[in-house]
């Protein structure tokens, strides 16, 4: 047992500290520090700046772009990202399809795809939920058909996270619709740009455009954008899902909120032994959870994800939500202006808090919901 | 005591929900009538007034119909089941409420007979920049120069203040203390915008804007917008109330309608049993809800401002539980604008920080805990 860091982690602590708070641009970092939303450009330009470095993916293995870090490594590296702001580099294209790609492409698929994940000159979207496949995601209806060399695919995606910005999304299709429905599934990639793709927008009720429905209309897809076996989709989803549980607790993001808002709110906090309180309460359980988070091996390293990357997602998205709900109260009745201008007397952070909040509702839904985590602990882990 | 309603309130209650709840009977209307301003139903605020629930809480000499905290309550509650966003809250109950408490004779009236017959619209310009929850004010002053008085400073955000015809101002007075004023609304600078859940708010700024004292000029009115806002926050909780039982209702249909796995959700006793816990909270409230209410009607403020920190803790803890739980059972529909339960949600957060969030009443009933033995409801 040992405390500290060793002198090598520590200085690769600085190394990562000195390199994102110098090397990213500084009005991306300030423009996630401040809760305001990035364009697709900045996204882009920040992930590039990492994947220039080998700081895009360094989860993946190494001849992929990985850096064969510990996990301890790994740890810092993301802590000392959030903690400066950077935008973490897409989920979609560094902790979902990335690692599925290295893991189960076929070599062509590597070379095409890989490169241009890392660097985000391919944005991916996940179509894998479907209107009648939430937590139930076996049950994905979509269906892909061989016709000649390529797939015939016709059906409907939901809650597809940016996939206006998407170029191409891999995709749940039911392959063979006689056996037991898990074992009838593929993931297949599909361009976006394919004649039969329709996104359309749904509104979230923080009153963004984040989500879209994606109809796939009769779209061929070249029969080699397969990944791994056919019908063997449900064990790859498992494995992504995984990997998308440790993305999605973000503890670091959700200690800089709760010092963001302390710093914003100095005065009111000062004054307010309950506001203490709570601040203090929430400080602790995030101190819990990181201590959690380093304990575990918190990264899929080639296999299964630990089993408590589920503790992690679902007490990660029950803070990340809880400072959001602080910060709405610090912003008291000012943060009822959330549709007013710049012209405003109120100060930015006090009107996107409760947008905010509301958006926040949703992390503890996405990503495999809260109740889902529940039962992955109560079964795999505890074996009830 | 007797928590039921007389066949009067029970017609009432029939009457608004017959009008209020059969206008937005249907969700997608509301999702219109909060797409443009002035951010309500016009016409629906017409039939309103013809009904005479403009008029409720105002004397007959005013205007009014004269009737009790119960009656606004059950309008109160009607609104909040369908959030409907006209603006009974803001413009009858706190605007006229502090016209009714302050006013002349001779001003009160011309005021809240219009707003009791529909053709006029208030608004209380109060909250400041930066500041919270009081009864005073601090960024907004008034100058007397011989008797014609103007204000300066800014107040945001006001609820309805860009459509308001009459603003009543609170304002920080030359010898100390808060005042009230009368503003017509074309005389302030205003800004309008949406809050989260549609309700129209404004930034407004006044410039050496003339402005008539309401009541007798100079006078420190600071324990009357005390009284009129905690009868605000029991109002508000009548609103919260009706909110949570549609939230709840809407989430218990919906897990007996969805399917996952092959099987409704309520089959799911994870779900079923926080559903239950819902309920705990909705009924908890309901009782407080009407306990503050008929201590309204008592008319003893010090017990009002109890019985206000009271409902409002309650409402600040069960409409974040309720509000937050019937997302998480909903998924991922929950948390669509066009689907209604979370503008239900948002609308609770906007009841829970109008007039004090939780933290700000459990603050204020702290303050006092050492000063009393058991709570006693009845005493
Ligand atoms: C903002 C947002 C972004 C998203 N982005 C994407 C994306 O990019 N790509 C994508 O593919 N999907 C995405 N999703 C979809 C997300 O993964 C699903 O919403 C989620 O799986 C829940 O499914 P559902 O919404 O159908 O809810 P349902 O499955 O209908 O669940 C409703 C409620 O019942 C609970 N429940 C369901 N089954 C059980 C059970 N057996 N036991 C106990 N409780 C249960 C759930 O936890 C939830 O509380 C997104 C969702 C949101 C809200």
């Amino acid at each position: 047992m040992q405390l500290e860091l060793s002198e090598e982690d520590q200085a690769f602590r600085q190394e990562m500290r000195d390199f994102f708070t110098t090397q990213v641009s500084e009005e991306i970092r300030t423009a996630v520090t401040e809760g305001r939303e990035l364009t697709k450009d900045q996204l882009v330009e920040s992930m590039r700046t990492l994947n220039e470095a080998g700081l895009a993916v360094p989860h993946w293995p190494e001849e992929y772009g990985g850096r064969g870090w510990s996990d301890l490594k790994r740890h810092l590296w993301f802590e000392e990202m959030q903690r400066a702001g950077v935008p973490t580099p897409l989920a979609f294209n560094a902790s979902m399809i990335g690692p599925v790609l290295a893991q189960f492409g076929s070599e062509e698929q590597k070379l095409e795809f890989l490169p241009k994940t890392a660097n985000l000159d391919i944005w991916w979207a996940q179509g894998f939920s479907e209107p009648d496949a939430g937590s139930d995601l076996a049950s994905v209806r979509t269906t892909a058909v061989l016709d000649g060399d390529d797939w015939v695919v016709n059906g409907q995606k939901t809650w597809t996270t940016l996939g206006q910005h998407a170029d191409w999304i891999f995709t749940l299709v039911r392959t063979d619709p006689e056996v037991k429905k898990q074992a009838g599934i593929s993931l297949l990639l599909i361009d976006m740009a394919t004649p039969g793709v329709e996104v359309r927008p749904i509104e979230l009720i923080d009153g963004g455009h984040e989500v879209n429905e994606v109809w796939f209309e009769d779209v061929r897809v070249p029969g080699d954008h397969l990944v791994g076996e056919l019908n063997s989709g449900w064990t790859i989803a498992k494995f992504l899902l995984g990997n998308e549980r440790v993305g999605v607790a973000p503890v670091g993001a959700t200690k800089r909120s709760l010092a963001y808002a302390k710093e914003l709110a100095a005065d009111l906090i000062a004054d307010d032994p309950l506001l203490r309180a709570r601040v203090a309460e929430l400080e602790n359980e995030l101190l819990a959870l990181e201590l959690t988070a380093l304990r575990v091996a918190a990264h899929s390293a080639g296999g299964e994800p630990h089993p408590a990357s589920s503790v992690l997602k679902l007490k990660g998205s029950v803070l990340q939500q809880a400072v959001s709900e602080l910060v709405v109260d610090l912003a008291g009745p000012g943060s009822l202006a959330s549709g007013a201008g710049d012209d405003s007397d109120l100060d930015g952070w006090a009107r996107r808090a409760t947008p905010t909040y509301l958006n926040l509702r949703k992390a503890s839904i996405y990503g495999g919901s809260n109740e889902v985590q529940r039962q992955i602990i109560s079964r795999t882990i505890l074996g009830l | 005591m007797d928590f039921t309603y007389d066949d009067e309130q029970v017609a009432l209650r029939d009457a608004v929900k017959g009008l209020v709840g059969k206008a937005y009977a249907d969700f997608e209307t509301r999702r219109n009538a909060v797409a443009e301003d002035p951010g309500f139903d016009e016409t629906l605020w017409s039939r309103m007034a013809e009904m005479g629930l403009l008029g409720l809480p105002f004397a007959e000499a005013d205007g009014g119909v004269g009737a009790g905290p119960v009656e606004i309550g059950i309008v109160c509650r009607e609104l909040g089941r369908v959030v409907a966003p006209e603006p009974y809250l803001a413009s009858v109950v706190l605007a006229g409420g502090l016209v009714a408490a302050c006013g002349t004779p001779e001003q009160r009236w011309p005021v809240l007979g219009a707003l009791s017959a529909g053709d006029s619209v208030l608004a209380f310009a109060h909250d400041e920049p930066g500041r919270r929850w009081g009864p005073t004010a601090t960024a907004v002053s008034a100058i007397d120069s011989d008797g014609s008085w103007t204000l300066s400073g800014v107040k945001e955000p006001v609820l309805h203040g860009a459509h308001a015809d009459v603003l009543v101002v609170s304002a920080a007075l030359p010898d100390g203390g808060t005042g009230l004023f009368l503003v017509s609304g074309d005389d302030a600078e205003r800004t309008g915008y949406a809050a989260y859940d549609g309700t129209r708010a404004a930034r407004i700024s006044f410039d050496g804007t003339t402005a008539t004292p309401l009541g007798a000029a100079g006078q420190d009115v600071t324990a009357s917008i005390a009284t009129v806002q905690d009868i605000t926050r029991v109002m508000a909780a009548n609103q919260a109330l009706g909110a949570m039982q549609t939230a709840l209702s809407n989430t218990t249909d919906y897990l007996k309608s969805r399917k996952q796995f092959g099987v409704t959700l309520n089959t799911f006793q994870a779900l079923t049993f926080r559903a239950a816990d819902m309920y705990v909270s909705q009924e908890l409230t309901h009782s407080m809800v009407e306990w503050a209410t008929m201590v309204v009607a008592q008319g003893d403020a010090e017990a009002l401002a109890d019985a206000a920190s009271r409902v409002a803790l309650q409402v600040s803890r069960s409409g974040r539980h309720i509000g937050q739980e019937a997302i998480q059972l909903h998924g991922g529909i929950g948390m669509t604008a066009e689907y209604a339960v979370g503008t239900y949600v948002a609308h609770l957060t906007m009841l829970d920080h109008l007039f004090g969030d939780g933290g700000f009443q459990l603050s204020r009933l702290a303050a006092s805990v050492t000063e009393h033995g058991a709570l006693d409801p009845l005493a």
